[in-house]
């Protein structure tokens, strides 16, 4: 594993009140790499990975101890704003969520609300935006549709466009694919795998085929711990833990 | 659609027809070591068939990584589960071309008993249906697989000519040509072989182009012949 790291996990523990979510989470995530987060309903993986971008502080009563790591900055220092955390480790839900605006203004608001003002800057970075999300072809003569006629799967295409428009290094996808088809399922997969060139992507999914297919490192939580991490083809073929043997080969879970 | 995917298994065809050159390598060297009988180029391919068999594991391994990871489908899965039967064909026409050196080891110390005749024009047609089996697999060719599973029969043909001629002509009459008779033999039995796994290789190929089950003569591939 000697790959640049882009973000650290460092003797991490999670908790939602008295209940710990996380147990002293260390992980790597490197850059230009797909990393997965597996594991059954509950295990944590969903909180282990909003921390890479402070989502989790949006929630009451919650507790981290440890730190993350974005390069070398502890992102959970005071000094620094979760807002520029965010631009910098974007965000792809389950369920697709555009803005209720058109497909333009859908990627050009993260922009405005950087104060960019130039027009002509504008209208380039959301033509480069969604021709990196490959979904320019299908919008390009609809730019002022509203973003909520798109199908799911453009939908979904949107929102990851909408991260690249701002200067995103990270993008983190919580369970991309769960409410799409299969042939949508399949153009995220492919994107993924081409956005990786620039990008340093986390991914949690329920799907294990799909961890499988995308992502270069795996890592399996149960119960909050972190079971195994290592190579996907690792995981995948002879796993160290058999813990993680029995979830991948649905013994349990 | 392009998929990542077209690229791995491009990937692994290009290995498969790497270790493919390096068997008709092979087995023309252990030919070409028993018309010389040079010990040094019979000791060359013993020793260099540790590399065919690191490209077999390294084939086993990308397979079992693509099956894995990829859960392949339909012409995906028949591509890749023959690769890795194709490979294990490969790494044993490799072993009988380290047999075919080892018959020349014990050959290389006396003249041959007879010019060689029928052995070349095996070893000739071993190295066609050799390269014709993973000509066909690389370019998904059901036609070329059809033509080497066809010819097994002139291999079987030119291995008895060989048995025949070295029982009746040699063997019978004078037993102290045994010594030399028997490694000639078995050549000719190692060459055969090596024609028995293109064709397994080649009946692989029609399944992984058309689904279809050629083995143990489960479909009649010409009726005239």
């Amino acid at each position: 594993m000697d790959n640049k790291i882009k973000m650290q996990a460092k003797n991490v523990d999670f908790f939602y009140g008295k209940n710990q979510a996380l147990k002293n989470v260390n992980l790597n995530v490197y850059a230009n790499k797909v990393t997965a987060m597996i594991g059954p309903s509950g295990c944590g993986k969903s909180t282990f990975i909003r921390l890479f971008n402070r989502m989790n502080e949006l929630v009451a009563h919650t507790t981290l101890k440890g730190k993350i790591l974005l390069d070398d900055l502890d992102i959970n220092s005071p000094l620094v704003d979760a807002v520029d955390i965010r631009k910098r480790v974007g965000m792809v839900f389950q369920k697709p969520n555009p803005f209720p605006k058109t497909i333009f203004e859908n990627i050009s608001y993260g922009l405005k609300v950087n104060g960019i003002k130039d027009k002509a800057f504008i209208e380039q970075k959301v033509e480069d935006s969604l021709k990196k999300a490959v979904i320019w072809a299908e919008v390009k003569d609809r730019l002022n549709d509203s973003a909520l006629k798109l199908s799911g799967g453009q939908q979904q295409r949107l929102c990851i466009a909408r991260c690249l428009a701002v200067e995103t290094e990270v993008i983190l996808f919580d369970e991309p694919c769960a409410s799409l088809d299969p042939i949508s399922t399949a153009k995220i997969e492919e994107l993924i795998l081409e956005l990786k060139k620039d990008y340093s992507i986390v991914i949690v999914t329920h799907n294990m085929q799909q961890a499988a297919r995308v992502s270069d490192y795996t890592g399996f939580f149960l119960l909050g711990e972190l079971i195994e991490f290592g190579k996907t083809q690792d995981i995948f073929t002879a796993p160290k833990d058999k813990k993680t043997e029995a979830y991948i080969t649905g013994r349990f879970g | 659609m392009e998929r990542h995917f077209d690229v791995e298994l491009a990937d692994l065809k290009s290995s498969i027809l790497q270790m493919g050159d390096l068997v008709e390598e092979a087995i023309i060297d252990s030919v070409e070591a028993l018309k010389q009988l040079r010990k040094d180029k019979a000791a060359r391919v013993i020793a260099e068939d540790k590399i065919v068999d690191e490209c077999e594991l390294k084939i086993d391994e990308e397979c079992l990584d693509l099956l894995a990871l990829r859960q392949p489908m339909a012409v995906d899965l028949r591509f890749i589960t023959m690769a890795m039967k194709i490979s294990t064909d490969l790494e044993r026409m490799a072993d009988l071309a380290v047999d075919i050196s080892q018959r020349v080891l014990e050959l290389a110390d006396k003249p041959l008993l007879k010019p060689l005749v029928d052995i070349p024009k095996l070893t000739l047609l071993a190295q066609k249906m050799t390269r014709d089996a993973i000509s066909s697999f690389v370019n998904k060719d059901a036609e070329l697989a059809r033509i080497v599973i066809s010819s097994d029969r002139e291999a079987d043909n030119l291995r008895d000519l060989v048995q025949q001629e070295l029982l009746n002509d040699y063997i019978s009459k004078n037993k102290t040509t045994i010594p030399r008779a028997i490694p000639l033999l078995l050549i000719a039995r190692h060459l055969e072989r090596i024609c028995d796994h293109a064709t397994n290789i080649a009946e692989d190929v029609i399944y992984m182009v058309e689904a279809k089950v050629v083995k143990h003569h489960l479909e009649k591939l010409d009726e005239n012949s």
